[in-house]
């Protein structure tokens, strides 16, 4: 009695499912397996979810970038023309004339003083043209979807709503988008600033976090011992790891913006570009922020790239009587460098998509210049989008639509690069 | 025990290092190491910095005649405007669209967890994976604009235009959970394949279904694993900052109504930070105040999760 009353499960369970034949196991089974059908359909539903999700965004942002305008001007372009032949096609003394004859003399004086007419390129003549003669207004648009289902409500609405207006079909993503500078009318604004802002404050993040976060690895992972200084650092890599991004964009501002202001405005070094407005708020800064922001993820990808090197290489290096770095150097890293420049990559594409810290480090939210290095102000494509998507009317909304599929284009390729490296790298070593 | 008995033989054969060799001071090597361990403690001085300059800011903010520190944790308005800086609006609104982002990743994400390591073959999950890390991999300020310009509307054509204002903690807490999903299904899923098989074999034998397994048996076996995924998930959640700016609102409002604009802690410091924000003004200190508040909970929160984690891999290694 007493024995079975201390294991009551065990040897009670077996005992009957023993003289009960398998009446136990098939207990309810039929019910079992339905609920157990149904869970599993449940399951299936989520992950579907999880891809409807992923569809549904980039389902959302082609809807944007594509669709039906109704453009209006000024000046119809087709009365421009010059004993027939079409403004496009106008030679640039003919075009100053066009300016000189139909833009107002301010702007005109205000244009001769950047750069007189006469000694401009007819493409730029072209497109002052276009922007203060013809000067197309998009007053509608719509999205791919409306445009391709509802074309007969469309023009029904341009009709009705824009008489003097006409549709075309618009992709916002162009080359001219890509070509042109940040503009205030959203027919003509691109994404050039914000694309060269990019690459200076990422070339300036990976000049900076490259080196420290490789050298930060092979500190941990070849020399370091387990001490307690040593446990810190480690430790603490992996907090930063998970400190919000934004804090780093405060640290940035009260540091590198704030307190070596001289420095990062380039006051120090003589490059000032812009004393009056930069004051601090540089692509430098922004590099360097985003630099402390992707460490520790450089730091870790790193690690592993160096602890997958074989240890018998390292003792083949010091059999010959190399030193420690020599070991390092020569062996170590040709062998660890596909894995780590493959997480550079990837903590790379992270900085590259990073917003909130540049915007409290200071982002320009509108500069119409190419930023000539590393004091100039800064927009990067990310605030592009961010700037665009804030504003109310609904043409800004397909520009940062177009934008962000400029940025996705440009992670993808970068991600890519990453994966093929680690495929490579993973051939080389089986 | 030959290889024992042999190793005092070895070492007499050992040839005898020449002093100058084994002696040498290679400056080189040291000012190598010097500069590497240098790189290491660059991360312990970002982590000072931040300390630093959160808590200097706050102390400058706390030292303002119009800011009481008892009213800065229980006062219910910040309006800068009037002197009153009460965080719980904002705090409020955090925990309003993490609450909704949680909703959505939580259920969704232990769901694909478990169909990948318990259901799904090989090639469906080559498949899953990459997917998944492509939603992972897509910028938050993407996620924001998703949001406002595709999660709102349909709110607002389900509820009502009247119900759902045009910014809103719902529509941004649902789309902050689709960003969170891969996160908590990928630490899940480390957490399930952690569970040795014979656990599975084991309930198999007893004739559990395969549901039963991994709901009874690989699911309360990887809970602390579970738990410091969604602990992390939460953290990240406390500390997006785009989405809520985007499509959250702007302007700080004591509501917890879902449908309604509030600014959360995060979506505050992007906004007066963008703006024209002079330096020693009250606002620029008191988004460093934020900025500490912040740091603290996800530096927490982030603590306890990697505490669960140690004694998690503890039991199964």
């Amino acid at each position: 009695m007493s024995r079975i009353h201390s294991e009551p499960g065990r040897s009670g369970m077996l005992d009957r499912l023993w003289h009960e034949d398998d009446d136990l196991f098939r207990h309810n089974l039929p019910g079992r397996h339905r609920a157990g059908r149904v869970w599993e359909a449940l399951f299936l539903v989520a992950l579907l979810v999880g891809i409807l999700a992923l569809t549904l965004l980039i389902y959302n942002i082609v809807d944007q970038s594509f669709g039906l305008v109704a453009v209006q001007f000024k000046v119809d372009p087709a009365t421009l023309a010059v004993d027939g032949t079409p403004v496009e096609d106008l030679s640039g003394s003919q075009l100053v004339t066009l300016i000189r004859e139909r833009v107002s003399k301010g702007v005109v004086r205000r244009l001769d003083s950047e750069q007189p007419l006469e000694e401009r390129g007819r493409d730029d003549l072209l497109a002052i043209v276009m922007e203060r003669v013809v000067d197309p207004k998009i007053v509608r648009s719509w999205s791919l979807t409306e445009s391709l289902l509802k074309r007969a409500a469309i023009e029904a609405e341009r009709a009705d709503t824009y008489p003097e207006a006409s549709l075309e079909f618009r992709s916002w993503v162009n080359l001219e988008f890509i070509s042109r500078p940040q503009s205030s009318s959203p027919q003509l604004a691109g994404v050039r600033t914000a694309i060269l802002g990019s690459l200076w404050t990422i070339a300036i993040t990976i000049l900076v976090a490259f080196p420290i976060g490789v050298g930060a690895a092979i500190y941990l992972e070849e020399y370091a011992s387990d001490n307690f200084i040593n446990r810190i650092i480690q430790t603490n890599i992996n907090n930063l790891a998970g400190v919000p991004s934004i804090i780093y964009g405060m640290l940035g501002l009260a540091i590198f913006v704030r307190l070596l202001e001289p420095l990062t405005s380039g006051a120090l070094v003589g490059g000032v570009a812009d004393p009056t407005t930069a004051n601090g708020r540089t692509i430098l800064s922004a590099g360097l922020t985003l630099a402390l922001l992707i460490l520790p993820l450089l730091i870790v990808n790193a690690q592993e790239a160096i602890r997958a090197v074989p240890r018998s290489l390292r003792e083949a290096g010091y059999a010959l009587g190399a030193t420690k770095w020599q070991t390092i150097w020569h062996h170590v890293l040709p062998n660890a460098i596909p894995g780590i420049l493959t997480g550079t990559i990837l903590s790379v594409s992270r900085a590259m998509g990073e917003t909130a810290p540049l915007v409290v480090v200071g982002a320009s939210t509108f500069i119409v210049f190419d930023p000539n290095g590393p004091f100039s102000k800064f927009t990067t494509l990310p605030i592009q989008i961010y700037q665009w998507t804030a504003r109310p009317q609904a043409e800004f909304r397909n520009l940062a639509a177009a934008a962000i599929l400029v940025l996705l284009v440009l992670l993808l390729t970068l991600n890519a690069t990453a994966i093929l490296m680690r495929n490579r790298f993973s051939r080389r070593l089986a | 025990m030959a290889i024992v008995s042999s190793a005092p033989r070895l070492s007499s054969h050992v040839v005898e290092v020449p002093l100058a060799l084994r002696r040498r001071r290679r400056p080189g090597e040291a000012l190598i190491q010097a500069f590497l361990f240098f790189c290491g403690a660059v991360s312990i001085l970002t982590t000072f910095g931040i300390v630093y300059v959160l808590t200097r800011e706050s102390l400058l903010f706390f030292a303002a005649p119009e800011v009481n520190l008892w009213e800065f944790f229980t006062g219910t308005s910040w309006i800068p405007a009037v002197g009153e800086f009460g965080i719980l609006p904002l705090v409020n609104a955090t925990l309003l669209t993490t609450t909704f982002a949680m909703l959505v990743a939580l259920p969704l994400g232990l769901a694909v967890a478990i169909y990948l390591s318990e259901y799904a073959s090989t090639a469906v999950r080559n498949v899953i994976k990459p997917v998944l890390e492509v939603l992972a991999g897509i910028p938050t300020v993407v996620y924001g604009y998703f949001a406002l310009t595709f999660m709102t509307p349909i709110l607002r054509t389900i509820f009502g235009r009247d119900v759902v204002d045009i910014y809103n903690t719902a529509s941004a807490g649902l789309v902050m959970g689709i960003l969170i999903l891969p996160l908590v299904s990928s630490m899940s899923e480390d957490a399930f394949s952690a569970v040795p098989r014979s656990l599975r074999e084991a309930a198999y034998a007893l004739g559990a279904t395969r549901l039963e397994t991994a709901v009874r048996v690989v699911l309360p076996s990887a809970l602390s694993g579970i738990t410091a995924a969604v602990i992390l998930a939460i953290s990240r959640a406390v500390g997006e900052t785009m989405i809520v700016a985007i499509a959250a609102g702007a302007g700080p409002a004591f509501t917890f109504n879902p449908f309604k604009a509030a600014e959360t802690m995060t979506g505050h410091i992007v906004r007066i930070s963008g703006g024209d924000l002079s330096y020693d003004s009250i606002d620029y200190d008191s988004i460093f105040a934020i900025g500490l508040v912040l740091f603290v909970m996800t530096l927490a929160l982030n603590l306890i999760s990697r505490a669960i984690m140690r004694r998690f891999r503890e039991v199964y290694e």
